[in-house]
């Protein structure tokens, strides 16, 4: 490769009709992007809209079925992502790929070649303080992984593929784990990486951010790139619309006219510990009524799955008080909660929700098992199970040659359908839905929206929780958000904005109101 | 040449069920590499093994005798297996239950022999279940893993009962040797047909059968399963994850117990040093082959039993008695391997193709 660093309009990376397929889901469909030097080019799309596979084919962790790479105009084919480090492409994942008890600079010349035999760590250590004071990455090369932030552990991710010598940098949502003042930083990294030359792709969801630092935008839906968009270009309501497709909103309609019966989940001044014990759930008060959706906003990491846990029993309650229907349940085993009729769709479909290495049949009764109507004596009756859960797969539009099927042969879409219809068929009266439509295509999470409103207008109290603004709008009767461990109190899903419910969920002004 | 490994997105069921074979015949062709190399006729020597397992009514149930602990042990190994909890200490509760219901035989051998053999059976089935139990106490509560705590425990099981059969209950007769009193006939497993076949093949047969219903049809089968699949789903349906392991190693001791029972009982007639003879660790060997299935493991138990009676004879013609136990160990060592192959496929690039696509694209 002898080609012109300083030349601007000239394409670093060129993607052409990229198809790849897993099993039951056709994840890119002809996706194209491209990068020039020196920009930061933002990819957008929804949960499940295909950029995260786009880009793990990018950095050489999946093969796409077909379509074309170019790199710098030749073209390129990637066994590994170390293939696709050597031409000069480096991904930072959601989820760091650190030695937690190695330190910074180790971590960084980790997986290298060279130095073959004499590791000088003083020059090295030297190197990643020069990159770090020139691009805004400042972190102390001897710290070990886990004294250090979440940001700056960010940072040494980002120093990790600059000391590769990294021309092309892919960042997954990389604000998703940061502070305000973190993203901030980011932001004025990624201009001067760009300004040097390199191209930097941005995959987020949330568009005020992309304004904020990208030059270019390509929106991405069902597995393709649907249009890439100038800085100028780029109008909110525009650009929401290509993400979510012009008419979604028509097929979710939610009837707030019908009034909400009786509280049914009632949440008072509850603590809850977190796994690393620290307090993740503060004082919260949450009331649900039956027949109300309560959403509840939030960035990922801020209380929500504790909270979620503490209902469904499967945290222990510091202090304060869970009832249903005015029966408290604070501190009570998962499975006498699941007897009062309170459901939970875990945010970790596939880990918790499902068991993936287990068939559809057994699936169908992971929290009913010993209920009578599935068993007989110590044995399971597995004729009435196989027949409520033919019932199940067809009510519910589960996809799948036969009941006997494991889970993991799924699309996500058919296994967040068959959760949903375990967990609702037991006609409870708390549905807790934790996340409920991620990774999910725009037809699937639509059809869980629906299944969730059902489900309210039967009478079922329930609390979504999500990071998605736009679900929790057009679902919720009222919003709370979630900030740190302190929920704020409802307001009504028709007066709720955008914006202040971002702020909100940033941290600003949540802690005046408790 | 490069070669690309991708995972597989579906196993074919053919390749599931012909891998296992292949890894086999792998197993056998190097064998028999290895017994040309001690100067006898691989052949030859297979020939020898073959009618040494099956080749007289005789053979055949001396393959059946030495496949009955085999079985019982795998069938423990089995089911702690699909709660992903690995019991390396069969020979240790093998010898813990031969030891307790060789106690009863010595201590109350006048006891009328139904109650006499069935509590033997009893007491075999506890103490290995109880000895498996203790090892794997630190790893239910305390998270250590079990692979190292059960494995010590064959230790501490086999020093215990050397000491015992040349201490304490040394036969008084024939002084000097590591084993007991004979025990009286009252305390002797009924045997069939004039062989060898004791009752303790009817108990592995039977065992099968509880442990399939056990697994696939009772509530505490389909936990373990879920146990095994995910940990955090198990907490998710509120299952009691450790009172079900307990069960599980209770269980998975317990048959190693009685394998214990029936090879003082049936065979012996005595408890002697390194009756386990590492019946624990070839119950392994089994719970691979059958992917856990216990009546997989029950026809595995029988093959591997033929493959050591086998192997006993094959030393009538000069081939070292170890063969048969290296085959066991390549046995293994190839059906794992062989795993691999039905969650990867293996590609072959040819480069010449690929640098002209490169250089079309430049």
């Amino acid at each position: 490769m002898t080609q012109n660093r300083d030349d601007k309009n000239q394409l670093l990376i060129d993607m052409r009709d990229i198809v790849k397929r897993f099993p039951g889901v056709l994840a890119n469909d002809g996706a194209n992007l491209t990068l020039r030097r020196g920009e930061v080019h933002a990819v957008l799309g929804e949960n499940g809209a295909g950029k995260s596979t786009l880009m793990n084919i990018l950095s050489g962790l999946y093969r796409p079925d077909s379509g074309e790479i170019y790199v710098g105009g030749a073209r390129k084919e990637f066994g590994s992502a170390r293939d696709a480090l050597l031409a000069g492409i480096g991904m930072v994942h959601q989820h760091f790929c650190l030695v937690d008890i190695f330190s910074a600079a180790e971590n960084i010349t980790l997986g290298m070649n060279e130095p073959r035999v004499h590791l000088n760590m003083a020059n090295i250590e030297e190197e990643i303080g020069e990159l770090g004071r020139k691009y805004n990455l400042g972190i102390d090369p001897h710290a070990r992984i886990w004294q250090l932030s979440i940001g700056e552990q960010q940072r040494v991710e980002i120093l990790k593929l600059l000391y590769r010598d990294a021309q092309v940098l892919i960042l997954d949502e990389p604000t998703s784990v940061l502070t305000p003042q973190e993203s901030d930083e980011l932001s004025d990294t990624l201009r001067r990486l760009a300004d040097s030359g390199r191209g930097i792709i941005y995959i987020s969801h949330r568009l005020s951010e992309v304004c904020a630092v990208a030059d270019r935008v390509t929106i991405i839906r069902g597995g393709r790139n649907i249009a890439t968009l100038e800085l100028e270009e780029i109008d909110e309501a525009r650009v929401a619309n290509l993400m979510l497709g012009a008419d979604v909103s028509d097929f979710v309609q939610v009837d707030h006219t019908k009034k909400p019966g009786n509280v049914v989940l009632e949440i008072k001044d509850l603590d809850v510990t977190s796994d690393r014990g620290l307090p993740a759930v503060r004082a919260a008060n949450i009331s649900v009524q039956a027949g109300q959706i309560v959403g509840l906003a939030g960035v990922a990491g801020n209380g929500q799955k504790e909270l979620a846990g503490a209902i469904a029993g499967m945290r222990a309650v510091d202090s304060g008080i869970i009832n249903i229907s005015g029966k408290p349940i604070a501190g009570k085993g998962t499975r006498e909660i699941i007897n009062e009729g309170v459901s939970l769709i875990p945010e970790d479909r596939t880990g918790t929700g499902l068991v993936t290495n287990l068939s559809i049949k057994d699936n169908t009764i992971l929290r009913g098992y010993w209920k009578k109507r599935f068993s007989r004596g110590i044995l399971i009756n597995w004729k009435e199970v196989e027949e409520h859960t033919e019932k199940l797969v067809e009510d519910f539009n589960v996809v799948t040659p036969h009941i006997n099927e494991e889970i993991w042969k799924l699309s996500g879409g058919n296994q967040q359908r068959l959760l949903l219809a375990r967990e609702m068929t037991s006609e409870p009266k708390v549905i807790v839905a934790s996340h409920p439509t991620s990774g999910l295509d725009v037809q699937a999470a639509m059809d869980v929206h629906n299944l969730l409103i059902e489900q309210r207008d039967r009478g079922a109290a329930i609390l979504v929780i999500s990071e998605d603004l736009e679900e929790l709008m057009t679902l919720s009767d009222q919003i709370i958000v979630i900030y740190d461990g302190r929920v704020t109190p409802p307001i009504p899903a028709t007066e709720a904005d955008r914006s202040e419910l971002g702020l909100l969920m940033m941290g600003s002004g949540v802690k005046e109101q408790v | 040449m490069k070669i690309k490994i991708e995972k597989r997105l579906d196993a074919p069921r053919i390749l599931v069920i012909l891998m296992p074979l292949v890894a086999v015949i792998i197993a056998f062709v190097i064998s028999g590499i290895l017994i040309a190399t001690t100067g006898a006729n691989p052949f030859a020597a297979f020939d020898t093994m073959w009618k040494g397992a099956f080749g007289t009514t005789y053979s055949l149930s001396e393959t059946i005798v030495s496949s009955i602990p085999l079985m019982l042990a795998g069938l423990g190994v089995g089911i702690a297996s699909h709660a992903k909890l690995w019991n390396i200490g069969g020979d240790g509760q093998i010898i813990m239950g031969a030891f307790a219901a060789s106690g009863l035989a010595l201590f109350y051998p006048d006891l009328p022999r139904p109650i006499l053999i069935g509590g033997m059976m009893i007491l075999g089935f506890l103490a290995g279940g109880l000895w498996a139990v203790i090892a794997a106490l630190p790893r239910i509560y305390l998270g250590i893993n079990e692979i190292i705590t059960t494995m010590m425990f064959n230790f501490i099981a086999g020093f215990w009962v050397s000491y015992i059969v040349q201490g304490p209950w040394r036969d008084p007769i024939l002084v000097g040797f590591p084993f007991t009193a004979k025990f009286t006939k009252e305390a002797w497993l009924p045997r069939f047909f004039g062989t060898r076949i004791h009752l303790g093949l009817v108990i592995a047969l039977i065992a099968a059968v509880i442990i399939a219903i056990l697994l696939y049809r009772s509530k505490w089968g389909y936990e373990l399963r879920v146990i095994g699949g995910s940990l955090d789903s198990a907490n998710y349906a509120g299952i009691n994850v450790k009172r079900s392991l307990l069960l599980a190693m209770l269980l998975s001791g317990g048959l190693a117990g009685l394998a214990g029972m029936a090879e003082v009982s049936g065979i012996l007639h005595r408890l002697q040093e390194g009756i386990a003879a590492g019946a624990g660790f070839s119950a392994f060997i089994l719970v691979a082959l059958a992917n856990g299935n216990p009546f997989g493991i029950i026809v595995s138990g029988f093959l591997l039993g033929a493959l050591l009676t086998g192997g006993t004879s094959a030393q009538t013609m000069g081939v070292p008695p170890q063969i048969a136990d290296i085959m066991q160990g390549l046995i293994l060592f190839f059906v794992l391997a062989s795993t691999f192959f039905t969650r990867y496929r293996v590609k072959f690039d040819r480069p010449e193709l690929k640098s002209a696509n490169v250089e079309s694209g430049d």
